[in-house]
């Protein structure tokens, strides 16, 4: 049977898709209405000690790393689309972005 | 290889000529804005991570006026997104149930009824 690397940029992408759709609008209307509008206050001490719980990092790597996978090949299907090809730079571009925010994501978890 | 492939051309702007291509683009487009959200998620992270008075800066900037504003952009293309990966759900995990096919609006009132939920209990966590 053909091998295929499919699956491997596939999987993460659906889980992103739904991450996102499920849970992406929420913290934008915390981080970008509730929080400016003074209703919530995300006090430091909450949050660090969410940060530092074990599982309290998987989610919040989740949150941060699927949809911005998913993001990174959406994009580089709609590359394709719009006609830009599908070539090293086009996915150096997108799947590269995503990797610095993974890695920047989950360096800044390991140190909380 | 021995000689070069047939590339067909493609016109940039393909997806203009009809409303239905147009809206998919906006479909697509989508995910620039969630990217560029989880960007903004990350740079909040790094800077919880380096204390106090970092994640005090980031509380600041995220409530300033342009970020509002990109965010509130974002949070347009977000439930954009929300509402259109729902719409496909049927199509993309069709559901069996005992052998009979699940009703396609089930499916999706399934997925709105998770998303109330979900966003409830992250108000709830995040200290509403």
């Amino acid at each position: 049977m053909a091998r295929s690397n499919k699956p491997i940029l596939w999987l993460p992408f659906a889980a992103g898709g739904l991450v996102a759709a499920l849970i992406t609008p929420v913290l934008i209307l915390i981080t970008g209405m509730l929080v400016p509008l003074g209703v919530l206050h995300l006090p430091y001490e909450r949050m660090a000690a969410f940060a530092h719980n074990p599982i309290g990092k998987l989610i919040l790597l989740g949150i941060v790393a699927l949809p911005a996978w998913h993001a990174a090949h959406r994009l580089r299907m709609t590359a394709h689309d719009l006609g830009l090809g599908s070539g090293f730079a086009v996915k150096a571009a997108c799947y590269g972005a995503a990797l610095v925010m993974i890695v920047a994501g989950a360096a800044a978890l390991l140190a909380v | 290889m021995s000689r070069r492939p047939y590339v067909r051309e493609v016109r940039r702007a393909w997806w203009l000529g009809q409303p239905r291509y147009v809206v998919y683009m906006i479909r697509e487009l989508t995910s620039l804005f969630i990217g560029l959200y989880s960007a903004w998620l990350v740079i909040g992270l790094v800077r919880l991570a380096q204390g106090r008075t970092a994640w005090e800066g980031f509380l600041a900037a995220t409530s300033s006026p342009p970020a509002v504003l990109f965010q509130f952009v974002c949070l347009a293309f977000a439930a954009y997104h929300s509402i259109t990966w729902f719409a496909v759900t049927p199509k993309a995990m069709p559901l069996t149930l005992q052998g009979k096919p699940v009703s396609g609006n089930v499916i999706v009132a399934g997925h709105y009824a998770a998303w109330a939920l979900v966003s409830l209990v992250v108000l709830i966590a995040a200290g509403v």
